[in-house]
């Protein structure tokens, strides 16, 4: 359809709010990245930088953080983009964590997290001196999100301090800083889970096949239904990966994502299927309720 | 099963396979034609804000279940409102520090729609002390929502936040008159506060106010139409916020767009990108750059899937030009034939949203769309009571006020008055040291003196009177405790150039403060403008080919970064007389520290008053391990290898 250029329509104010706010990033630090997690908000995200830097390649790569225990669809799809779009990638896995074992069984979710997530992060971070990081991060996901800036500043430490936030005006963002000081950037800070959608199918952007439902190898867990992805996935006594319909609204580490069942194969089906929900998404995260204001306290840590 | 966003009367979880996706077509164009309300909420916890906006999304039935349980576990926990009821207030209180203290103290925004439109709800907090979080989730409003306690009526904190509200340029106010149940659902309390409002809003120029009468707690006339108020006959709050127009005439007005970053893939394309603040601009129409006032034509307007036939407010674009102009970032491209004005003087209203005061004289960074220069309050005309809204004298701003005030930039830039345009007359000031936003401005208008001054090109010029001197002209600024030796060193190094045939001149703080700065006392504004007027006596000495020595103890990093600037490079020495302040107090030669610790002398650098050090001086003297003639000759081995002398 042909976008009305008398009234911007929602997506459309969305859309030039984001890349607004990525030119700023670009025109106001020296080294910036972009985190890029392989899920929808990061295709999304990916697709508004080819927007605002076209016709040139957006100017900074693509980082992700390998926990080694990502579905293997999602570091295909990861591969495929990098290389079609010509683009940086840059991969960190904390070898440290590698060595010492760390995985999502033997050390739960929350150590695994953060060892795997967040100190890679970290690592990465400070190993090529950037200065900038965008996220996809959305202030519907999480009440503790809902409240941080679209430039969010982080300590030489990469802390995150809820209490001392610069005030944000009118789309005015100051990125100035310190030595060793960053700023994590959020362009998809005003975006809805239904508005990812949307645009998804609107600006026709590829996501990961693990969105779309077909029958896959799970066993349930605490009323979760975890995907068998490989064969590291230690089984309990009893268990037996069935073959079911399912498909993710969420992407992680699979043995911490829980799936849906569902028929929906195609974009409008899962719309619909949103739609229709009565959870939000990020309830199959496991990561978020291990522990009270889960997220608040692993963003100060320096998780995205 | 309830859906869950908006009332989507056309998604039905029976529809068949083959109709469901027609309906989730038909219902992806119309959202594709919806638009979007940003507005903000103000009042207090008391007044039942997060109550009200917990409600706007239950009833919406914005609500996910896995939300509800946690939302009916914490009303348990940390619920105000009795055993077995929901606590919606809940549902915004985001961070644990807030869920804790029951208060709300940042923004925080929430997100839902409905059939006819999207809303992006910033939630800001009502105490006084959050002023500035309140100017920050209205800076971006579009509309807003004032709550009010029917059983209290208008308070001095309605008055408040009605003046942030028009101070940050929001004409479309909603006064929404809560807790109808606790008064009985009476409507004369109603049509008294009402009518008190309507009086008040006025006079601040606030002619768009809708009043309703809500009860957050019942949900009566915030999405449903209360049975309770029969005699009410207006729109519900959330029927009006699905109607009131979003951010008109924009589109209207001649063609603005703030340059952010030029585009240079190779050498045969240069696009210029940004956001279009106003009006709307096609292939071909001539436009301006400014400041500078260059011409161009407009030539592309680049788009990801090929050229666009017009740019529009609010989209983000790259645009190219048929001519080969200079365009940079900060660069505002506007009609040609209809120009905003540049200046570097400006009247503004500015609310300070730090810790540390506001000081006339002292640097910021300014942002003023997306140019950053230095800017300086050059005179704070007034505080405004944000309570009583009275005038005040001050010197100075501290958190959470407002003042209106002159500025001056170092350069001029394109604006327009805030009222005319938020993208060009609403600004921010950073801190050059800590990097903070401080605070943030709206321009009111230009301030012509300095176009009327124009500066006079002589002659005779500063390099042919340093010819004539036969000297480098320079300034060695000696920074320091007081007793750290400054004065005694710069005395020692003027009788060394002297004996060398220079032309110098000494400026000793405490000589100053007998003439020229004799109407300043000790106060961190009067020091700055102390170190202000100094530094520009100097400027005009170095003019006259001298060699200056100034002798102050300069305790503010900013100050000396302001000196700094005014010279050319390498012509300014910051030289650090570092001294620690035991040996300092010790020797006090002058007995100002004995009077400083018996209290007699407030603001008393080093004990009632912060030195901060430079961080890179160009000459560090040793006061604690060199005598004085060794630290001189420090300085003149520096002004050697500097080639100064």
């Amino acid at each position: 359809m042909t976008p009305s250029f008398d009234r911007l329509t929602h997506l459309r104010r969305l859309e030039a709010e984001s890349i607004h706010i990525m030119r700023e990033v670009v025109a106001q630090f020296r080294n910036p990245v972009m985190l890029y997690s392989i899920g929808k908000d990061s295709s999304v995200m990916l697709h508004l930088a080819l927007k605002a830097f076209h016709p040139a390649k957006p100017p900074f790569p693509l980082l992700h953080v390998d926990t080694t225990w990502k579905f293997r669809e999602m570091i295909g799809f990861r591969d495929m983009i990098a290389k079609e779009l010509g683009l940086e990638l840059i991969v960190q896995i904390n070898q440290e964590g590698l060595r010492q074992g760390i995985n999502p069984f033997s050390a739960g979710s929350a150590v695994h997290t953060d060892v795997m997530k967040t100190q890679a992060l970290r690592q990465a971070l400070d190993k090529y001196r950037f200065d900038a990081a965008f996220g996809g991060a959305r202030r519907d996901e999480e009440k503790s999100r809902a409240k941080e800036r679209i430039f969010s500043f982080r300590t030489s430490t990469h802390r995150w301090d809820p209490k001392n936030q610069r005030p944000e005006l009118w789309n005015l963002y100051n990125g100035r800083i310190g030595k060793d000081e960053s700023i994590r950037v959020f362009p998809l800070s005003n975006w809805t889970e239904l508005d990812i959608w949307q645009y998804v199918h609107l600006e026709n952007i590829p996501v990961v096949p693990l969105y779309f439902a077909k029958p896959r190898p799970v066993v349930e867990r605490d009323g979760t239904l975890i995907m068998v992805d490989d064969d590291r996935m230690p089984l309990k006594p009893g268990e037996t990966p069935e073959m079911r319909w399912v498909r993710f609204r969420t992407l992680g580490c699979y043995p911490l994502t829980g799936g849906v069942e569902s028929r929906a194969e195609t974009l409008p089906e899962i719309i619909r299927e949103m739609l229709l929900a009565t959870t939000s998404e990020r309830q199959g995260r496991v990561i978020d309720h291990d522990q009270a204001a889960s997220m608040e306290i692993k963003k100060q840590e320096g998780y995205f | 099963m309830a859906p869950r966003y908006g009332i989507l009367s056309d998604i039905n979880p029976a529809t068949g396979d083959s109709d469901a996706l027609a309906e989730v077509e038909a219902y992806l164009r119309r959202q594709e034609e919806m638009d979007l309300l940003r507005f903000i909420t103000c009042g207090s916890v008391d007044d039942g804000k997060s109550t009200l906006i917990g409600r706007l999304l239950y009833d919406a039935k914005l609500l996910f279940e896995d939300q509800l349980a946690s939302l009916e576990k914490d009303s348990g926990k940390y619920g105000t409102t009795g055993a077995g009821q929901l606590d919606l207030a809940l549902l915004v209180d985001g961070l644990a520090a807030e869920r804790e203290q029951g208060i709300t103290i940042d923004v925080a925004y929430r997100f839902f729609a409905t059939d006819r439109r999207k809303f992006i709800v910033a939630d800001t907090p009502g105490h006084e002390q959050y002023t500035r979080n309140m100017a920050t989730g209205a800076s971006t409003a579009d509309a807003a929502v004032l709550l009010v306690d029917a059983r209290k009526g208008v308070l001095t904190q309605t008055r408040r936040h009605s003046y942030i509200v028009s101070l940050m340029g929001i004409r479309t106010l909603v006064l929404a008159v809560n807790k109808m149940d606790l008064v009985g659902w009476d409507r004369a309390t109603f049509e008294r506060i009402a009518d008190e409002y309507r009086a008040f809003a006025e006079h601040l120029g606030l002619v768009s106010v809708t009043c309703i009468p809500v009860s957050a707690l019942t949900g009566d006339n915030v999405t449903r139409r209360s049975e309770n108020m029969p005699w009410y006959a207006g729109p519900t709050l959330l029927g009006h916020l699905e109607s009131v127009p979003v951010d008109p005439g924009a589109a209207d007005a001649p063609f603005r767009m703030a340059v952010q970053w030029v585009n240079r893939p190779n050498q045969d394309f240069r696009g210029f990108c940004g956001t279009v603040s106003a009006g709307s601009a096609r292939p071909g129409d001539r436009v301006a750059i400014l400041p500078g006032g260059h011409l161009a034509t407009l030539a592309r307007i680049v788009g990801f899937d090929g050229d666009l036939p017009v740019a529009t407010a609010g989209q983000a674009v790259t645009l190219t030009l048929a001519e080969e102009v200079d365009v940079s970032r900060g660069d505002v491209i506007a009609a040609a034939d209809a120009r905003p004005e540049v200046a570097d003087q400006f009247a503004a209203h500015i609310v300070w949203m730090a810790e540390q005061p506001l000081l006339p004289g002292r640097s910021y960074l300014m942002r003023l769309g997306t140019a950053t220069v230095p800017a300086r309050v050059t005179e704070l005309k007034h505080r405004v009571n944000i309570n009583t809204l009275e005038h005040a004298a001050a010197k100075h701003l501290d958190l959470n006020d407002v003042g209106a005030c002159n500025l001056s930039i170092d350069r001029p830039l394109a604006f327009e008055p805030y009222a005319a345009s938020r993208a060009l007359g609403g600004f921010i000031l950073i801190d050059r040291q800590t990097n903070a936003t401080v605070g943030c401005g709206m321009i009111d208008f230009a301030l012509r003196r300095a176009a009327n001054i124009h500066r006079q090109a002589m002659k005779v010029d500063k390099p042919a009177r340093a010819a004539a001197l036969g000297q480098s002209p320079c300034v060695l600024w000696f920074t320091g405790l007081s007793g750290s030796g400054k004065s005694t060193v710069a005395d020692l190094v003027e009788q060394e150039l002297h004996r060398l045939g220079r032309h110098t001149m000494s400026l000793d703080g405490d000589n100053v403060r007998h003439g020229l700065n004799r109407d300043l006392g000790f106060t961190d504004e009067d020091r700055v403008e102390n170190i202000r007027r100094v530094a520009e006596v100097s400027k005009l000495m170095t003019e006259a080919g001298l060699i200056v020595l100034v002798s102050f103890i300069s305790p503010f990093r900013s100050e000396r970064e302001m000196a700094r600037e005014l010279f050319a490079d390498g012509e300014f020495l910051e030289i650090f007389v570092d001294t620690p302040l035991e040996i300092c107090e010790r020797r006090d030669a002058k007995g100002l520290y004995r009077k400083a610790r018996a209290g007699l002398i407030p603001n008393f650098t080093g004990i009632g008053s912060p030195y901060e050090p430079p961080e890179s001086p160009e000459l560090r003297l040793d006061g604690a391990r060199d005598d004085p003639e060794a630290l001189a000759a420090q300085v003149i081995d520096i002004m050697r290898r500097r080639g100064l002398l």
